[in-house]
C-alpha cells in the first residue's frame, strides 16, 4: 500500500477555553504594567540574548497572556534578567519583573495552580 | 459699536478665524509671534491626503485676511492680561494695548523636539533627520545626505516623541503614520531607485482617504512596512546608520543598514502656548495642551468665560480638522458676542 506521509499532528490552535491562563492572572495581580504592552518589541530589539537565542520578551508576554505554559517554561531561563528591556518598552511596563514573577510562579506552581 | 476679537496665534486656525469674524462683520486682531503668518504651514511641502501644494491652502489663507481687513500685528507677543467687567485689556511687549470683546486662543504645536530620544542619535550622526527636514528638502527639490550624495535606502521611524511613555507623550499624535506614507511616496518620486522602509507599531490611518494612500504607496511606490519599534540606531564605519528592531510578525530580531534615517516627530503643546496659558489663567490638561471644558460638545470653551480656543492648541489636528475647529470657534465667538453667554 502507498504510503502518503500523512500523520495525525496536534492542531497548532490556541485554546483559549482549555488554557490554564493563571500565570497570567498571578502577574497582572503583581505587576499591573504588564497589562500596558502593545507589543511593540522595542524590548526584544534591544536584548542581547534575542540575537542569539530564540528567545522574544515579546512573544513571551503574549504566550503567558495566552496561557501557553508549555513554551513559556521553555523559553524563561533564557533572560539573563540585564533589565535592558526596560529602558526601551514605550509604555512603561516592568518587563525585567515579569520574568521574574513567571519564575516564582512556576516554582511555586502547585500553589498557583499551574 | 462693532466687536473687537483679538486672535493669538496666525497659523491655520488663527487666519481662518480672523477671516471669518471679518466677514462677519466683527473687527479683528491678530497677534503672531513671528514675522510672517502660517505656522507650520510654512515648512510644507505637499500636503496629505491629495498632495496639493501647501502654498495653494497658505493662499486662500492670506486671501481670507486681505479681503477682510484684519489688523494683523506680526513679531508681537502678549506680555499683561487683564479682565474688567466688560472687557478684555491687553498689552503686548511692544507696549500697545489692545481692548477686546473676546479672545481666541490660536497659538498652535510645537514640534517634538527628536534629540530628546538620544537612542536614535538625532543631532549625534549624520544623516538622521526629522520629517520637518525632510519637508524642506523636498521643497529645495533635492533630498541629500550630508556628504551630498543620493541616499539608496531610506528607513522612516514612526511614533517618536508620541506614544511614548518615556518622554511623557502617552497620546498619539494621530497625523505623522499618513505623514510617513505621504513622505515614503514623494521619496520614491525625487529617487525612483530608492528603498524605503516604514518602522510602525501600528498604522493609523484614520482620516479620509489615508488608507488610499497607504494601499498607493504598497501598490504603485513598493514602499517596505515592517511592524515593530526601532530601539535603537548607531553610526557604522561606513557612516551608515545601523538599526535594531523586532520585525514583531515575523517574530526575529532584524538589522538592517539605512543610508538615512527620518524620525516621525510627534506634536506637543506649544512653549509659547504654555506662557499664554500662565500669562491669561488657562488650564491645560494631562497631555499638556489646552484643556476645553467639554471634549464632546465645547471643545472651543475654556475655563474663562469669552476666551475660545481654536486649532491643534488643543490637540493634535490636521489642517481640515483645524479650518472646522477655527470655523466652530467663530460659532461660539459670535454667540458670546450677541447674549453674553460663555
Ligand atoms: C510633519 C508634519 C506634516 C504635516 N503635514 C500636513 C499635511 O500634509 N496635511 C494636513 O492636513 N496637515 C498637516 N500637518 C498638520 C498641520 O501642520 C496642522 O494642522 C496646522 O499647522 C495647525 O494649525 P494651527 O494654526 O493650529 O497651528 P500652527 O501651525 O502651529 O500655528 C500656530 C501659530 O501661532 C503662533 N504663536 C504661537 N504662540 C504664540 C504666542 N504666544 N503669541 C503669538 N503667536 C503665537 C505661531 O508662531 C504660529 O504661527 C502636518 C503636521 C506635521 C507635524
Ligand atoms: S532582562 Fe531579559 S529580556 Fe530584558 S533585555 Fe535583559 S535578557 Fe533581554
Ligand atoms: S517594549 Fe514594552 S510594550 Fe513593547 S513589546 Fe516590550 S513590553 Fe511590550
Ligand atoms: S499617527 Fe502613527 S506615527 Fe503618529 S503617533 Fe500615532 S501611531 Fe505613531
Amino acid at each position: 500500500m502507498d504510503k502518503f506521509g500523512f500523520t495525525i499532528s496536534a492542531g497548532r490552535q490556541i485554546d483559549y477555553d482549555s488554557n490554564n491562563r493563571r500565570l497570567a492572572e498571578y502577574i497582572f495581580e503583581k505587576e499591573p504594567s504588564f497589562r500596558l504592552c502593545i507589543e511593540c518589541g522595542g524590548c526584544s530589539a534591544t536584548c542581547t540574548t534575542a540575537n542569539f537565542t530564540g528567545f522574544s520578551l515579546r512573544e513571551l508576554h503574549i504566550l503567558i497572556k495566552r496561557g501557553e505554559n508549555d513554551q513559556v517554561r521553555q523559553n524563561l531561563n533564557k533572560c539573563m534578567l540585564c533589565g535592558k528591556c526596560t529602558l526601551v518598552c514605550p509604555r512603561g511596563v516592568n518587563t525585567r519583573n515579569i520574568v521574574v514573577l513567571a519564575k516564582n510562579a512556576f516554582q511555586k506552581s502547585d500553589e498557583y495552580e499551574i | 459699536m462693532s466687536k473687537h476679537v483679538v486672535v493669538i496665534g496666525g497659523g491655520v486656525a488663527g487666519l481662518e478665524v480672523a477671516g471669518q469674524l471679518s466677514k462677519a462683520g466683527i473687527e479683528v486682531s491678530v497677534i503672531e509671534k513671528e514675522i510672517n503668518t502660517g505656522g507650520h504651514l510654512n515648512n510644507w511641502y505637499r500636503l496629505f491626503p491629495d498632495r496639493r501644494d501647501s502654498s495653494e491652502v497658505k493662499e486662500y489663507l492670506d486671501g481670507m485676511t486681505h479681503n477682510h481687513g484684519i489688523n494683523l500685528l506680526t513679531n508681537t507677543t502678549i506680555e499683561v492680561f487683564k479682565r474688567n467687567t466688560s472687557h478684555f485689556l491687553i498689552t503686548t511687549n511692544g507696549g500697545k494695548e489692545l481692548t477686546a470683546d473676546a479672545i481666541i486662543i490660536a497659538t498652535g504645536f510645537d514640534l517634538f523636539k527628536s534629540s530628546r530620544k538620544e537612542e536614535y542619535g538625532y543631532g549625534i550622526y549624520d544623516n538622521v533627520i526629522t520629517s520637518v527636514d525632510l519637508e524642506k528638502m523636498f521643497r529645495k527639490g533635492k533630498i541629500a545626505l550630508t556628504n551630498q550624495t543620493v541616499p539608496e535606502t531610506i528607513g522612516i521611524i514612526h511614533c517618536v516623541g508620541s506614544r511614548d511613555e518615556k518622554v511623557g507623550n502617552f497620546y498619539c499624535s494621530k497625523l505623522c503614520c499618513v505623514t510617513a506614507v505621504k513622505q515614503a511616496i514623494e521619496i520614491r518620486e525625487f529617487l525612483p531607485d530608492s528603498k524605503v522602509f516604514c518602522f510602525y507599531m501600528d498604522m493609523r490611518m484614520g482620516g479620509a482617504f489615508y488608507e488610499e494612500l497607504y494601499r498607493e504607496a504598497q501598490e504603485k511606490w513598493g514602499v517596505n512596512f515592517i511592524r515593530g519599534k526601532v530601539s535603537e540606531a548607531s553610526e557604522t564605519i561606513e557612516n551608515k546608520l545601523l538599526i535594531k528592531v523586532e520585525d514583531t510578525l515575523a517574530g526575529r530580531p532584524l538589522k538592517m543598514k539605512l543610508d538615512m534615517l527620518v524620525l516621525m516627530a510627534g506634536m506637543e503643546m506649544s512653549e509659547d502656548g504654555e506662557k499664554i496659558a500662565g500669562i491669561v489663567g488657562l488650564k491645560t490638561g494631562e497631555n499638556r495642551f489646552f484643556a476645553a471644558t467639554d471634549n464632546l460638545i465645547g471643545s472651543n470653551r475654556s475655563n474663562i468665560d469669552g476666551v475660545f480656543y481654536a486649532g491643534s492648541c488643543t490637540a493634535p489636528m490636521n489642517i481640515p480638522e483645524t479650518i472646522s475647529h477655527a470655523r466652530a470657534a467663530v460659532v461660539e465667538v459670535i454667540d458670546y458676542l450677541n447674549d453674553g453667554i460663555r
